[in-house]
């Protein structure tokens, strides 16, 4: 006990430390993410040992909301680089002419469907994510419900008001829930589906995490979220299990780009380096699946081992190039959903 | 005769009388310059601003752009885009550029072909102002009346940028939309509500402390201030904790759900509370003992005399007490935002549409339309105050109650229930902050208070907290004090003073967000020399200080009007200058004033969200913007560990400042006789 306040009070002294220590010695690169925090620490630490000299300020926030920073920031943008953001936002931000070309070393190394049409590639992913359900075992065996299996089972009467799911306007995740679902079935049956599961549906919430970690806790049992927080939620004592819709499951790309006219493209281009080196591939391991480089993908804790074989086909372009359109046509249907469910 | 009209003439040519501006007068008349430009430069600019910005309207000029497709016969003309507008599926010029404030060749021909026929070649040739927009190519502009052209594989490099138009066609666009207009009746009714329970509880629980003879009267007083010393945003997640659907009390909501308008109503009950019992309890404790004295002798009931000595005594306070909660929950962001689930509010309206949506017109629209009824309210209390007349004459005996066990004992009840309650919100979230797993794994661990892995910026974020906490505190209370000052005992300049005055007062009716969204129109323009501050630690001093002016400015007034014009008189017949008048009387007196607004100053920037939310930037994240941050991220129990954090905090700010006061009363010695 003794020691371990002991050893706070060090950690305390230390980030006191850190911070008077960080302000000057280094080059500052502005990165907007949208990565999980929680991984933020452990990507800067393994960046700056590789490139000392160069330190990264981050500032993470969900896609839809980085998306919409860079692009109102469009004519004078504050960022350098643009580190994890779903392909299908850099897609929009691509044709908009604000990423810079760049061939990272290693590129060669890379499957090519995590890359952008361009050459030299406007974009690069290095780890791709999936939509997952979290599923509380405790709160369905109190309800006496079975686990849903498919995106079909979403949307049967008895998970009425028990389901959360992140709203596409804000959400990478959300959108790419949508988009998917549109791509697999269909226009028409693709919105008469979200027309069905929207009546089950309890709340839309800001973040993609935030389904999992309410389904973590019961507080709705049933959240569509990704396979990376449910893994993670999982490793802390959630009574959770994944589930990955038989159906298929939309995925995208974590991708990152150079901001077009930074005055730090040096240290940006050293970035995207890392971004896809062999040092970064051995973190992704250990928190995703899917990776740009499959010579480093291992097998993930807590997971499905067949996430793989259920990804959905994803195009990148036409999900940007119709991004607009969905969103405009989902606020409208269920935007508005001002009077609470049940 | 003459001489008398050239007496006459004598008498108006000679000079007027007038007083000689002095030193004293020319520096306080500097002063007051720099307080007013102060007020002007962070209040009054940055709000007009706004609403300028909130008339402005991005549209194409589809008519200045004319355009030729090449479908294998040659470069032919199709007219300009507003020709072919409906035959591309463009939207409406509006319409457009609120989707995107650019548009490329290639999503005016997705397939790359015109009328069936694949693409050879797109040109087009742009002849407008630069309020029209603008042609680029390949990222660079394009000269107006030059043909630029792309080959059907490179369409995206043919850019057309949104130009600016001047119209209401936001507001238009505002009313059109009912799922934007329902929040200003959902805005109202949660207010209205809030407001009637509110100060019921307030004026129950004030009625407890100064007209009973209950029991533990110190200890009500302190529990009644804890809310202040929160985030409100604190009574959110307490509320899921206790009422959601894991909550520990959710059997007392027999199915009904936290998430929504009552949801609300009881977090904005919490935090309103103790404004409003500060209010009515001023106003229950002065009132005259001869009232209730006339009252016995002439056989009133006890029914009779509260309705018409004990209420019509306090009603401007509960008038006041009723505008002030009213104000605070139609602005309020934080406790909706957590627990208002899909109920919307204007607060929360104008959070996701400049965070969520980045559509900052729109934002600027809903501040407007939230300045309606604060700006309202302020003006009606403001009048309605003015009216009051002293209660407490020069021949008043003031009131002592008198012992009445049944009704001592009830008001006890009432306290502590109320009292009980109010420590049951703050408790809950130091529980939930505590345990390992909610709600499956309560053993207790202080893993939540290491902020690693979660958004917001940990500690770093407090820390910053903390160093705009103290900045506030010390900035703020020099400028309040100056500024009071001035217009409390200046000389002469009436105007700069009453206008100074006038500007003192607005921030009470300026919603923190409209505040934080003005200054982002405002100082984040790049011809504003003030360009400068925006993404520091500087701006979000300034806006601070600015959003909490008020209530510091009427306490500094309070304060020096006690002090007797005279001494400046006898400063000023001495020779002494102002300056020294200021340092050697007027601060010394003022001191436990001032010391009592820099506490203010303290709490608040640690607890404030609103005013800041907009402004910080990646270096100045700050530990209450960071439990929103990890609320919305599904981090709650790190945000339950903020929160109470911030409470800690200033519970040991408000620890120092009665430390302080204390010291001070051996200065203020010669305040006995």
């Amino acid at each position: 006990m003794r020691i371990g306040m002991i050893s706070r009070l060090g950690g305390l002294a230390a980030v006191v430390f850190s911070l008077l220590a960080s302000s000057a010695l280094a080059n500052d690169l502005t990165v907007y993410t949208a990565l999980e925090a929680d991984l933020l620490p452990i990507y800067k630490k393994s960046f700056e040992d590789r490139y000392p000299g160069v330190n990264i300020r981050w500032v993470r926030d969900s896609t839809g909301i980085i998306t919409a920073k860079l692009l109102a920031e469009k004519d004078n943008p504050q960022a350098d680089a643009v580190l994890g953001t779903a392909a299908t936002s850099l897609q929009l931000l691509d044709n908009e002419g604000m990423l810079e070309h760049y061939a990272p070393k290693g590129l060669d190394k890379i499957d090519p469907r995590f890359v952008s049409r361009d050459t030299p590639p406007t974009w690069v992913g290095a780890n791709a994510w999936a939509a997952a359900l979290c599923v509380n075992t405790v709160e369905m065996k109190k309800r006496n419900l079975a686990i849903p299996q498919t995106w079909a089972d979403l949307a049967r009467p008895e998970y009425k008001g028990l389901i959360v799911m992140p709203n596409p306007a804000s959400s990478g995740t959300g959108f790419l829930d949508v988009s998917s679902w549109l791509q697999m079935m269909g226009d028409e049956k693709g919105w008469a589906y979200m027309e069905a599961l929207h009546q089950n549906i309890a709340t839309y919430t800001h973040s993609g995490s935030k389904p999992c970690t309410l389904a973590a806790s019961g507080e709705y049992p049933i959240g569509i979220s990704f396979e990376f927080r449910a893994a993670r939620v999982m490793s802390q004592g959630a009574p959770v299990v994944v589930v990955v819709p038989s159906e298929g499951v939309g995925w995208d790309v974590e991708a990152s780009a150079i901001v077009k006219g930074t005055p730090n493209e040096d240290d940006a281009r050293k970035l995207i380096d890392w971004a896809v080196s062999d040092d970064a591939m051995k973190i992704y391991a250990k928190y995703y699946a899917i990776l740009g480089n499959a010579a480093f993908e291992e097998p993930i804790p807590n997971l499905p081992t067949d996430i793989k074989a259920k990804l959905s086909k994803n195009d990148f372009e036409w999900a940007a190039a119709h991004r607009a359109d969905i969103l405009d046509a989902w606020q409208k249907r269920f935007g508005a959903k001002s009077e609470a469910k049940n | 005769m003459s001489d008398a009209v050239l007496g006459a003439a004598a008498i108006a040519r000679a000079p007027a009388i007038r007083a000689k501006v002095g030193r004293d007068d020319r520096l306080m008349l500097v002063f007051t310059l720099v307080i007013g430009l102060y007020l002007v430069v962070s209040l009054a600019l940055p709000i007009l601003f706004m609403l300028w910005k909130s008339t402005e309207v991005r549209a194409f000029a589809y008519s200045a752009v004319e355009m030729q497709v090449d479908t294998g016969q040659g470069p032919t003309s199709v007219g300009t885009l507003a020709d072919v507008a409906g035959k591309l599926g463009l939207l409406s010029d509006v319409d457009q550029a609120r989707r995107a404030n650019s548009l490329t060749a290639a999503q005016l021909f997705p397939k790359r072909a015109f009328d069936g026929a694949p693409l050879k070649s797109v040109r087009m040739r742009f002849s407008g102002g630069s309020a029209d927009g603008r042609l680029d190519l390949s990222g660079k502009p394009v000269e107006a009346g030059q043909w630029a052209e792309v080959p059907a594989q490179d369409l995206r490099r043919l850019v057309l940028r949104a130009g600016t138009q001047r119209s209401l066609a936001n507001y238009a666009a505002y009313f059109s939309n009912p799922a934007l207009t329902q929040s200003i009746a959902n805005s109202l009714a949660v207010s209205l509500i809030t407001t009637a329970i509110v100060v019921l509880l307030a004026f129950g629980f004030a009625y407890g402390l100064s007209r009973t003879m209950m029991p533990l009267k110190g200890l009500f007083r302190t529990i009644a201030m804890v809310p202040i010393l929160v985030p409100s945003l604190l009574a959110g997640i307490s509320l899921v904790y206790l009422f959601g659907n894991q909550g520990l009390l959710k059997d007392l909501m027999f199915g009904a759900r936290i998430y929504g308008a009552g949801g609300i109503v009881a977090g904005c009950v919490f935090f309103t509370f103790p404004h409003a019992f500060l209010i009515i309890s001023t106003a229950l404790a002065v009132s005259d003992a001869r009232l209730y004295e006339a009252a016995r002798v002439l056989r009133t009931t006890p029914r009779r005399t509260f309705f018409t000595v004990t209420l019509p005594g306090a009603r401007y306070g509960l008038i006041s007490a009723a505008f002030v909660v009213f104000t605070l929950t139609i602005t309020e962001f934080g406790v909706p935002k957590v627990v208002g689930g899909d109920f919307n509010m204007l607060a929360v309206d104008i959070y996701k549409q400049v965070v969520g949506q980045q559509n900052f017109a729109m934002g600027a629209v809903v501040s407007v339309i939230l300045l309606i009824p604060a700006v309202v309210a302020f003006f009606v209390d403001r009048t309605v105050t003015a009216r009051q007349v002293a209660l407490l004459t020069a021949r008043a005996v003031p009131y002592a109650p008198q012992p009445n066990r049944p009704l001592d004992w009830a008001a006890f009840a009432f306290c502590s229930v109320v009292a009980g309650l109010l420590l049951l919100v703050v408790g809950v979230s130091q529980f939930a902050a505590l345990v390992k797993f909610w709600p499956y794994d309560l053993s207790l661990s202080f893993q939540h208070y290491a902020f690693e892995g979660v958004d917001g910026g940990g500690w770093g974020s407090y820390f910053n907290s903390l160093q705009l906490a103290l900045y506030t505190a010390i900035i703020g209370t020099l400028v309040v004090l100056v500024g009071g000052y001035i217009v409390e005992k200046g000389r002469g300049f009436v105007a700069a003073r009453t206008g100074l005055h006038f500007l003192a007062m607005l921030p009470m009716a300026i919603p923190g967000l409209v505040l934080g969204l003005s200054y982002i129109f405002f100082f984040n323009d790049r011809s504003n020399p003030f360009n400068f501050l925006y993404g520091t630690m500087a701006i979000l001093v300034v806006s601070t200080i600015t959003h909490f002016y008020t209530v510091s400015h009427l306490t500094a007034l309070t304060a020096l009007k006690a002090m007797d014009r005279e001494f400046e008189a006898v400063a000023a017949s001495l020779k002494q200058p102002v300056t020294r008048m200021f340092t050697r009387v007027t601060l010394p007196v003022c001191l436990p004033t001032g010391l009592d607004i820099a506490a203010y100053y303290f709490v608040n920037a640690l607890t404030t969200v609103s005013a800041v939310v907009f402004l910080y930037a990646p270096t100045t994240t700050l530990a209450a913007v960071a439990a929103l941050n990890m609320d919305d991220a599904g981090q709650i129990q790190p945000a339950a560990a903020m929160c109470m954090l911030i409470f800690y905090t200033n519970l040991a700010a408000r620890g120092v400042h009665a430390v302080l006061t204390r010291v001070l009363a051996s200065t203020q010695a010669w305040r006995a006789r």
